[in-house]
């Protein structure tokens, strides 16, 4: 046999070797592909389940006054946020001054869930930093966080007129989060007025 | 007795009466009732706490953790079935709270993916065995070359 025939019968018998590489580096690369896009992915910022849906019932004493009840009914008719926060938490205290600055500006009502804290310390935090809450719901033993599936603090959720939970933000609240995230919302919640 | 060990056990008594009620009321969020010691274990363990991301409930020490015990816990005791509580607790914190993801549409690449992999190792290594097995015989018979 002459070395081009044997070659061609090498050739031949090799036919399906091409196919037996491409499949495995095919598989390879659209995995890596899958991971790049996994590890781009934050898995602290678990999707709300709550969004589209009502804003879950609450019944809790206000922090200024423990004989006034507020309830989820204060977060319908107009679009409004819910602030979780406490003294306990630092990224409360960073966004804090946002906060107040929102109260004066954005023409949005402002209402706090006081998780899991002292309120005793709570009012005294509000007195000396400023308030920028309507009013303040105090969650003493988190049961309504966990309505709310709140898992750390400050989170902060939009509701909208109808009183539907619109979007959810977890860690402080920023002018660039604000612009970003929650204007285009508002907007569109408030039927294109701004 | 003499007087003063009896003043002593009377002390000891109350100490230790102070101690079991105070305990108890510090751990009655967290300690389930004998029979249902196991279902509430096994149950925890398969929570993920979201908090501390790759722990279970049973094993984290965010406050968190301890508030869903003591929902769990509660629900429980209120003759609440393992499948109403999971429902409870996705309906607020989604699917991720489960350790054991739920075999649904969106997850069925996640369950099967790893039978699929093996399933096209097996086919691929059948092939090449197939192949390097029929280049083997011809290397066998001598006098082919």
């Amino acid at each position: 046999m002459t070395d081009s025939q044997e070659k061609a019968e090498e050739q031949a018998q090799r036919g399906p070797n091409w196919l037996l590489f491409i499949i495995p580096v095919t598989l390879f690369v659209v995995l890596v592909a899958f991971f790049v896009r996994g590890l781009s992915l934050n898995p602290r910022y678990v999707p709300s389940p709550l969004i589209g849906k009502p804003a879950p019932a609450f019944s809790l004493p206000a922090l200024s006054d423990p004989e006034t009840i507020l309830t989820e009914r204060l977060l319908s008719g107009q679009p409004t946020l819910l602030n979780v926060w406490a003294t306990w938490c630092s990224g409360c205290r960073e966004e804090h001054d946002f906060l107040l600055q929102l109260a004066r500006t954005a023409g949005v009502p402002i209402y706090g869930l006081n998780w899991k804290d002292d309120a005793e310390a709570a009012r005294s935090w509000l007195k000396q930093l400023g308030n920028p809450y309507q009013a303040v719901a105090f969650d003493g033993e988190g049961r309504v966080a966990i309505d709310w599936g709140v898992y750390g603090a400050p989170e902060t959720f939009l509701i909208g007129a109808d009183g539907k939970v619109l979007y959810k933000h977890l860690a402080p609240l920023t002018a660039e989060v604000w612009e970003r995230e929650f204007v285009p919302l508002l907007s569109e919640a408030r039927g294109g007025a701004r | 007795m003499s007087s003063l060990s009896k003043g002593r056990a009377g002390r000891w008594a109350a100490i230790l009466a102070l101690l079991l009620t105070s305990a108890r009321a510090a751990h009655a969020v967290d300690t389930p009732p004998a029979e249902m010691e196991d279902r509430f274990r096994s149950y925890i363990e398969s929570v993920r706490c979201l908090v501390c991301q790759n722990q279970n409930i049973a094993d984290s020490n965010a406050p968190l953790a301890a508030d869903l015990r003591r929902e769990v816990l509660e629900k429980m005791q209120a003759g609440e079935s393992d499948d109403a509580i999971t429902a409870f607790l996705v309906e607020r914190y989604g699917d991720f709270v489960l350790y054991n993801p739920p075999l649904q549409s969106n997850t069925l690449l996640l369950w099967i993916g790893p039978a699929l992999f093996v399933a096209g190792g097996l086919v691929i290594f059948i092939l090449v065995v197939r192949q390097r097995s029929g280049e083997g015989i011809d290397d066998d018979v001598p006098g082919s070359g």
